[in-house]
């Protein structure tokens, strides 16, 4: 079947006009379509234009597909014939009050009312407190017990709750609804002036910075048609890269913890904050905030700088190696990682797994081979990929990622690296156009759109985290598993609350 | 069993020496604050209208700490004439007028309450309540329990439970979907009680000032004892006010 979608680049500049406007039932077969055939769904979400509201869909395949449509009022719902579209149209729904008819699972994301003043599609009161009254899903049956955890968790982490149905303790299910760390972010890009652009995707997800204001800036550079040099591609693509060691050796240690396996847990904490002070020897901040601006970066990496970091990565290399297969040798960890939270391939492709958790669950897809941008065009990223989907694959990949990202840094810092440092300015982004960016950030795919009025103007700004993606996986990999190892899951995904919630 | 020793002995020991001996951070590390008086006031007015966070008050050249988030923009755009960032990573105080500076900030120690020092001095236990920040905050705080900084070697710690804690820890902009939660978390909370708001967001909205979705300060909703300016504040910065708040010199 030949479909209506343009192909378009990651990060490219498209005019709007440019974008297929078909009538809602061909949009919604093609999508279905290439949705069928292996396609992934990038974005699909609503935008107001003018009086009228219009859906659009970003899939991708080998290329990256753009079409879109009038939205209708309410419409057969697309998950009802394939599930990557689940979430995005209770997304869809809850934005703008437009309601999929026939969703297997139709309820709120995030607690919000929606931005049209329409009646609530879940029947809440938003001027309340405490908007739900959401029935959560429940087993039925004599020897079944519900856990209710969250928002506010027994650890230093984000809100979330969780609802776990078990019958002794195998979980037969797990429901997670989030929205607590709901803030606006996209409607702030909407009102906000452009010199707040850089500080709000910075806080989009703090562990993500990179990724997020790569996203952001690549928009903007589009639309803008800024030039960034290639010194500059370098010194970002070192920051993501910094950015994935640093939080994959946390989460290593982390999950070391959580199977009482002590030495490693204190080392990767240790090492991680190590390649954190990395980051905050580049530009300041331990998060890379302040790096990453339209036009290149703000700091350079001069000889010296080149040359202390390559101290330090030589010196942590070999620790890092070393703890890596401390861990994966001990018995006591393997015999807790292996089998554990298994989430097979065809769910993995069904829910739209990607980044880390997609590839524990033998889905190689990598933005950085897949839709390269800053430096990754040059580098030779390795394929990972583990067959297991269970927490013992997703340590693997994680561990693997770790070594191959401080390969990469390596060979970057040994040549000289020339830019020059871009202050905060202001600039006009083309009208009437958008743009579609995508960055493999260490969750996974990051992707933002950015779409312009006829004047310039940001008419509409959508943020996608992989943890949108992710977070059903989790959900999944509990299923039929002791609910004694949920810490052990969660940690071996550790997704964004605040990236979802936005 | 040899491989784990052999990992322990390549470790060593890496708990660091602070508050006995000085911690220097990179150069790049922005800390706090110094405005220049001195600059012409057509600087300041530049730097005020360029700051992302709105933070620089030219007319009375002073910076507000609970808004910055330390990005360095007036920095560049002065080339250090009007606001240069020093290496001082010590910013936490006790009022939040303190947080309106032109660079100096008063003595912690010397504000401290005292029946906090003599209640907590030798043990404190903290809940931390993560109320819709980007997770930066949070994850500087968790670093604080590696064993660089051995948070736990001066009697405090994070616990799981309110009911256990002296007080509780405060980070992000606090959301209408988290505010009921963080209210009770405050009130299961046993008196007397500390509250401690961490980063710009739980200092003044942060990044996300001006959003219907969240609360502009966590002062609006509970009374807070101790400010902790950053974005997210160095787990040094948020050590020093932990350690001079609550301990005995």
């Amino acid at each position: 079947m030949n479909t209506d979608f343009i192909q378009i680049g990651n990060g490219e500049a498209v005019t709007r006009d440019r974008i297929p406007h078909l009538a809602f039932d061909d949009f919604r077969s093609q999508a279905l379509h290439i949705v069928a055939n292996g396609g992934k769904v990038v974005h699909f979400f609503a935008y107001p234009d003018e009086d009228e509201v219009n859906l659009l869909a970003v899939l991708r395949t080998d290329h990256l597909l753009l079409a879109g449509c009038r939205a209708p009022e309410a419409y057969p719902s697309l998950t009802s014939e394939c599930e990557p579209f689940h979430l995005f149209e209770r997304e869809i729904a809850e934005q703008f009050g437009i309601r999929p008819e026939g969703h297997p699972w139709l309820k709120m994301v995030r607690y919000h009312a929606n931005e049209r003043g329409l009646p609530d599609v879940f029947g809440n009161d938003y001027s309340q407190d405490i908007p739900g009254n959401y029935d959560y899903y429940a087993v039925e049956g004599d020897e079944i017990h519900e856990v209710a955890v969250g928002p506010v968790h027994a650890g230093v982490i984000e809100p979330g709750h969780f609802r776990f149905n078990c019958i002794g303790e195998r979980v037969l299910h797990l429901e997670i609804q989030l929205g607590y760390q709901h803030r606006g972010v996209e409607k702030l890009f909407l009102n906000a002036d452009i010199k707040r652009m850089p500080i709000l995707a910075e806080g989009i997800a703090g562990d993500t910075a990179v990724g997020h204001s790569l996203c952001m800036t690549q928009a903007v550079e589009a639309l803008a048609a800024i030039d960034t040099d290639a010194g500059a591609r370098i010194i970002r693509t070192i920051g993501l890269e910094l950015e994935r060691i640093a939080n994959h050796v946390g989460d290593l240690g982390a999950l070391s913890g959580d199977v009482a396996f002590l030495p490693p847990a204190n080392y990767c904490g240790r090492m991680r904050g190590d390649f954190l002070n990395m980051s905050l020897w580049i530009c300041g901040n331990r998060f890379g905030k302040g790096l990453v601006r339209p036009g290149g970066v703000r700091f350079p990496l001069t000889d010296e700088d080149r040359r202390v970091l390559t101290e330090r990565i030589t010196e942590l290399k070999p620790q890092v190696k070393h703890v890596s297969d401390l861990l994966f040798a001990t018995s006591s960890v393997r015999s807790r990682f292996e089998g554990c939270g298994v989430v097979s391939t065809s769910d993995a492709e069904k829910l739209g797994l990607v980044g880390p958790a997609g590839r524990a669950s033998g889905i190689p897809y990598d933005v950085r081979r897949n839709f390269p941008t800053e430096h990754y065009h040059r580098l030779d990223i390795p394929q990972n990929a583990e067959p297991t989907g269970d927490v013992y694959a997703r340590a693997k990949v994680r561990a693997d990622e770790v070594l191959q990202s401080i390969s990469i840094i390596e060979s970057l810092l040994s040549s000289p690296i020339e830019t020059r440092c871009v202050e905060d300015t202001s600039y006009k982004l083309a009208p009437s156009s958008l743009a579609v960016t995508l960055n493999e950030a260490w969750r996974g795919e990051v992707s933002h759109c950015l779409l312009t009025d006829a004047d310039g103007k940001i008419l509409h700004y959508k943020i996608k985290d992989p943890s949108f993606h992710n977070w059903n996986g989790l959900a999944m990999a509990l299923r039929d598993t002791g609910i004694s190892d949920f810490p052990l899951n969660n940690k071996s995904y550790n997704l964004s609350y605040c990236g979802f919630d936005l | 069993m040899l491989n784990t020793l052999k990992n322990r002995f390549e470790q060593g020991c890496r708990t660091s020496a602070y508050p006995k001996t000085t911690i220097e951070l990179p150069a790049r590390y922005r800390g706090r604050p110094q405005i220049h008086a001195e600059a012409s006031s057509d600087l300041a007015a530049e730097c005020a209208a360029t700051c992302p966070q709105e933070a620089i008050d030219a007319e009375r050249k002073i910076i507000d700490l609970g808004r910055c988030v330390f990005c360095g923009t007036c920095e560049r755009l002065s080339e250090g004439r009007f606001v240069s960032f020093s290496q001082d990573f010590e910013l936490a105080v006790a009022e939040k007028d303190y947080l309106l500076t032109a660079g100096e900030l008063p003595s912690l120690a010397e504000h401290a309450k005292k029946h906090f020092k003599k209640l907590f001095g030798r043990s404190l236990q903290l809940r931390q309540v993560s109320a819709a920040g980007c997770n930066a905050c949070e994850a500087d705080l968790n670093v604080l329990a590696t064993p660089f900084f051995d948070l736990a070697r001066f009697g405090i710690n994070f616990v799981a439970s309110p009911r256990h804690a002296d007080g509780i820890v405060v980070t992000g902009p606090v959301s209408r979907n988290m505010k009921t939660a963080l209210l009770q978390t405050y009130e299961a909370t046993p008196a007397p009680k500390v509250v401690i708001a961490v980063g710009s967001c739980a200092l003044s909205g942060g990044p996300f000032r001006g959003s219907s979705e969240i609360t502009e300060g966590l002062d609006r909703l509970l009374p807070v004892d101790l400010y902790i300016p950053g974005c997210p504040p160095h787990p040094l910065t948020n050590l020093h006010a932990l350690l001079t708040y609550f301990k005995s010199s």
